[in-house]
């Protein structure tokens, strides 16, 4: 018998599994929940990107494409980011098609971290951080963004947290799990921080066409002398309701995404090729079918505010993302405790808070990535537990 | 007039009156005057529901009829089409471009019934030189909504991504 101790790595086995999983376990097994459990977009994929894909397959385009990516999804993509975000990137050396943004942050990370480097991660925040951080062997520092403030990252929070050692900040804005954005200000204020350093964003824009309020997305990439420290990272998964295909890229200066290639290369070799050949559609031709899900998303956003201070839990209202991010702390109980009972006496299943970060504590993400029917239900459902509880 | 309403109303149109004004930004009182107003000057026409009538044994036969006219003089397609409106089993009338002038679509409980309307009263009109009925033989996509896709969820409960 192995001792698998001696076989695995140590960075890997330090680092925890997610602290919810066994409430996650718990909900899967369970018959007619009601969820607003799901980060995942409920619209199947415009059916113009699957024909795009069944098209390419029909010619036969089934290899490897080039390590970066389809020639014609760089131009598309640097066409695309241009045109909605302002910078503008060159598609031969400044952009790269990977699997997933998931695979960018990865790779980013890794092309960057040195031993022992510090990046600064604002929570709550998506949850592969933190782990992504320290397997390339950085170190990250937290950073508890305030409901006071929007839940935005603020430039004073920033300055008490920067050190010699700091290599990157990652702004991920929209935010999953708050709804958070930020905006031209707030980036401006955060570049006087750290004009004189060589200090790394990494910005994680994958909801960047879901704002709502007439506020369209900032990418710090577009703000004054930022390009030049900025790694943008997108992907087709929320704005297309392209989740399976595994779609994203990143941006940026060419030196850093030389690197990243370089990783890509070997590890991947390329995203899905299929799945390229739909992005080039996406890009070119949905802009009318985004912004009909983006309207439903805004529909169902401010229904499911309501419905949340309707029934005594302050919510405000989230400007990007597809979630909501309600305070349960008149409840009294901790936010796992909340969702766990919640779970099994009402049987609907949301997040607590504490699954993006200890400074969720208090809060529960509820996604409106549901039929407005479904989000009706939901609600009425938890306003019948917190009226129990009251008894 | 607020072409939101519209917009919220023509996707569900059994949003309430709160959801609507929650949606839109627009006081309760608003939202009630303008959809009394935008009743009143004809443009919210009706509400009614989606239904796949296939799923039932007993639906009814449909129809599209496209129709030939001679025109009269100093009146058009108009005296025709609106005649036509008038009848119980008609759906919907089309005036059109191309080879035929107009495009009725006829609903009855039973193929016998939709020829003999169509034979007695539709071909009869003066006016109509010819009548072709094609019948619908099943239904793919009805109002925007798709008939054969019914999207079971199948995401899971959670996720933190």
């Amino acid at each position: 018998m192995l001792n698998y101790d001696n076989v695995l790595n140590s960075t890997i086995t330090e680092i925890q599994p997610s602290g919810i999983r066994k409430f996650f376990d718990i909900a899967a097994t369970m018959n007619d929940v009601i969820s607003l459990g799901v980060g995942e977009p409920d619209f199947p994929t415009p059916w113009k990107i699957r024909n795009a894909a069944i098209k390419s397959l029909e010619r036969g385009k089934t290899g490897y494409s080039a390590n970066r990516g389809l020639a014609e999804l760089r131009k598309e993509i640097s066409l695309y980011f241009k045109r909605k975000y302002g910078p503008e990137y060159d598609p031969d050396s400044e952009i790269l098609v990977t699997v997933g943004g998931s695979e960018a942050i990865d790779a980013a990370l890794r092309s960057i971290i040195n031993p022992g480097d510090e990046v600064i991660i604002p929570q709550p925040s998506y949850v592969c951080y933190v782990p992504m951080v320290q397997m390339a062997g950085g170190i990250p520092v937290i950073i508890e963004n305030k409901a006071e403030n929007d839940f935005k990252l603020s430039a004073e929070e920033l300055r008490k947290k920067i050190t010699p050692k700091t290599k990157a900040v990652i702004l991920p804005f929209p935010s999953n799990p708050t709804g958070a954005i930020m905006e031209r200000a707030d980036y401006e204020k955060i570049e006087k921080e750290i004009e004189n350093t060589d200090i790394v964003l990494l910005s994680d824009e994958i909801y960047s066409e879901l704002t709502f309020n007439g506020k369209r997305h900032i990418s710090p990439a577009a703000v004054n002398t930022l390009k030049d420290r900025t790694i943008v990272i997108n992907g087709f998964s929320k704005t297309f309701s392209m989740t399976g295909w595994r779609l994203g890229y990143t941006c940026g200066p060419k030196e850093i995404i030389s690197q990243i290639t370089k990783l890509h290369q070997y590890s991947i070799m390329c995203a899905p090729t299929t799945s390229q050949y739909a992005a080039i559609t996406a890009l070119r031709d949905c802009d009318d079918e985004v912004a009909a899900m983006a309207e439903e998303y805004d529909t169902r956003r401010k229904l499911m505010v309501r419905g949340f201070n309707s029934i005594g839990l302050e919510c405000r209202e989230p400007e990007g993302a597809f979630y909501t991010f309600p305070s349960i702390k008149t409840t009294g109980l901790t936010c796992e405790e909340f969702c766990e009972r919640l779970l099994n006496s009402k049987k609907v299943a949301i997040v607590p808070g504490t699954a993006f970060g200890a400074c969720g504590e208090g809060y529960v993400r509820a996604s409106y990535c549901y039929s407005t029917d479904h989000i009706r239900t939901a609600i009425e459902r938890i306003g019948e537990f917190l009226k129990e509880l009251n008894k | 007039m607020d072409i939101r309403i519209l917009k919220l109303l023509a996707k569900d149109a059994r949003m309430s009156i709160q959801d609507l004004s929650t949606v839109t930004g627009l006081d309760e009182d608003t939202v009630i005057s303008e959809i009394t107003e935008m009743k009143n000057e004809g443009l919210i026409r009706g509400f009614r529901t989606v239904i796949d009538w296939e799923k039932l044994d007993e639906f009814y036969v449909s129809a599209v009829v496209d129709i030939k006219v001679t025109p009269k003089p100093g009146l058009g397609f108009e005296d025709v089409a609106k005649k036509i409106s008038k009848y119980h089993e008609v759906e919907s009338v089309y005036l059109l471009s191309g080879d035929s002038d107009l495009c009725v679509i006829v609903k009855c409980k039973t193929f016998q019934d939709v020829s003999r309307f169509v034979a007695k009263e539709l071909a009869t009109i003066e006016s109509v030189t010819s009548t072709k009925t094609q019948f619908v033989m099943r239904r793919y996509k009805e109002l925007d909504v798709d008939l054969e896709v019914t999207n079971p969820d199948e995401r899971g409960v959670v996720s933190s991504c």
